[in-house]
């Protein structure tokens, strides 16, 4: 089944209380996908480019950051999380990739950008939100998953969202059935999956084409044409806020809409509690239709 | 079955919160109420399947937009609902009625055996989907493949339907005022006879519907060619 939310602040007032609003949603929604849990959240009180980065094994993340910085020739800071850290480094983005992955093979990105920090972790949706203190994280933006795995194995590596290039983020309720076809053609392109998982090659296909110049909405249109499946994908960039559902639309979506915040979720009843939800827009999105809303 | 016993008076009406009662407890306060009684269930912010397999002739309001599966599978009594609804409302109904004030979701009334499910604003996608016999009325617009392989029964629409209206029909019949997006396979505009007229009559005076006239809908019906499989038809195989 799964479960997404989304809420795109317009009102700089509600930024203290993004985490508080969002992670009662994506509790909530825990009622579609109780196995895995992810958030991608925006902020713009990040002075440098940050990397989520996690591991299956035990790591020294302050010897990572030590390491990276002497080889880089820059400061690299360190936020500890669960199973992994938050580095923040003004470093070029591609070095700092390469020599991640390089000198820490065991080290996973989850997530990179000025924006954005990626979190997501198996289990209860709201034991991961408290695990990772998310109801204190202050933001403009945020969209978030929770998991009832039907097409891959129930792993960190294989839960939403999907950070396929900086700052952006994609959740997906649904399957594709043609996931194979369109990986093997993104490989054919240089872009590689890191998992089995159909979203992310869904995820890659939308960076791709963003990479070749086409706005994420046009990228949008695209999946309509080369992905075959049922979803509702909610994909943000560090400026965007995007949600489009297949022809058939049997992969549900609430939008809510007020002059403070435009907020998404699976089923009305997560966007219940929100601030102002009585005098709010209250609509499904058309299958096929891109909507797109900007900062 | 009891003879239902004429009240002089409106009843009192039970009150049950879901802010205090989960969804099972609301269900069998309502089962155990007898004919005649009527309840208002309060804060129901979304929640699912309310008021869902009642046998029972009482009448139930529900204050507030209200989740999934809402008086699917149910009986006999009467539900109101001020304010929107999720999928498959009245889904499965057999008897009774269903009115919703605001809008709802995907699959209204899907696979209603009897009864009628009302709602005031617009229907989703697939209403009436598989309808056995039910009454479907809509006062705005439903969506894309609306009618989908009902079998039995009828669907008014007071507004538009989208693509693919009655796809695959069996005997039920739809009744549009508005446009028709497009009609899906083996769907066919027919002749409004005048007791279509008086069905339809009927169902916008039941519904309190005056945007909508009888004589001016447009009705929509199977053709019947896919009843019987014909290998050679096409020569598609």
């Amino acid at each position: 089944m799964c479960g997404i939310v989304g809420l795109h602040l317009r009102d700089p007032a509600l930024y203290p209380r993004l985490g508080e609003l969002i992670a009662p949603m994506l509790d909530c929604m825990g009622s579609r996908g109780p196995d895995s849990a992810g958030l991608a959240l925006y902020t713009d009180d990040a002075a440098t480019p940050r990397y989520s980065v996690r591991s299956d094994e035990p790591l020294d993340w302050q010897r990572v950051a030590h390491d990276l910085g002497a080889a880089l020739a820059v400061a690299v800071e360190v936020t500890e999380r669960p199973g992994g850290a938050v580095l923040a480094t003004v470093a070029d983005e591609h070095a700092v990739l390469d020599r991640l992955a390089r000198d820490v093979p065991s080290a996973v990105l989850v997530g990179h950008g000025s924006a954005m920090e990626v979190v997501k972790d198996t289990g209860n949706p709201r034991e991961v939100c408290e695990r990772y203190g998310i109801a204190a994280r202050r933001g403009y933006q945020g969209i978030g998953h929770t998991r009832m795995a039907t097409e891959s194995a129930v792993t960190t590596d294989h839960s939403h969202p999907f950070a396929p290039a900086a700052d952006m983020a994609l959740v997906h309720n649904g399957s594709f059935s043609n996931h194979a076809t369109v990986r093997r053609r993104l490989e054919r392109d240089g872009v590689r999956c890191v998992t089995d998982n159909d979203s992310e090659v869904a995820a890659r296909f939308v960076a791709l084409q963003v990479a070749r110049g086409a706005g994420l909405d046009d990228a949008l249109r695209m999946v309509q044409k080369e992905l075959d499946g049922f979803f509702t994908l909610l994909v943000t960039t560090a400026t965007e806020f995007a949600v489009l559902r297949d022809a058939i639309a049997c992969k549900p979506a609430v939008i809510a809409e007020t002059d403070a915040y435009v907020a998404v979720s699976s089923e009305y009843h997560a966007l219940a509690g929100l601030p102002g939800i009585a005098q709010a827009r209250v609509y499904e999105p058309e299958p096929e239709e891109v909507y797109t809303w900007r900062r | 079955m009891a003879a239902v016993t004429p009240v002089a008076t409106t009843p009192v009406a039970t009150t049950l919160s879901c802010a205090e009662l989960t969804t099972r407890e609301i269900n069998a306060a309502l089962a155990a109420l007898p004919d005649g009684a009527r309840a208002r269930i309060l804060e129901p912010w979304g929640r699912h399947n309310l008021a869902v397999g009642l046998g029972n002739r009482i009448s139930i309001e529900i204050a507030g937009n209200a989740g999934y599966f809402i008086g699917g599978l149910c009986d006999g009594p009467d539900v109101t609902v001020d304010g929107f609804v999720g999928w498959s409302v009245g889904e499965n109904l057999m008897r009774g009625t269903v009115r919703v004030r605001g809008n709802a979701s995907e699959c209204a009334g899907a696979s209603a055996h009897g009864g009628t499910v009302i709602v005031d604003g617009d229907a989703s996608s697939r209403a009436a989907i598989s309808l056995k016999g039910g009454t479907v009325v809509v006062g705005g617009d439903v969506g894309h493949m609306s009618g989908f392989m009902a079998q039995a029964g009828t669907l008014l629409v007071g507004g538009d339907a989208g693509h693919a209206l009655g796809d695959s029909l069996y005997e039920a019949v739809v009744y549009v005022a508005g446009r028709i997006a497009s009609l899906g396979a083996d769907a066919r505009v027919e002749e409004l006879t005048t007791d279509d007229v008086l069905v339809v009559k009927a169902l916008v005076d039941r519904a309190g519907f005056d945007h909508v006239d009888p004589e001016n809908v447009t009705r929509v019906a199977s053709a019947r060619t896919l009843y019987h499989f014909d290998a050679l038809g096409r020569q598609a195989y």
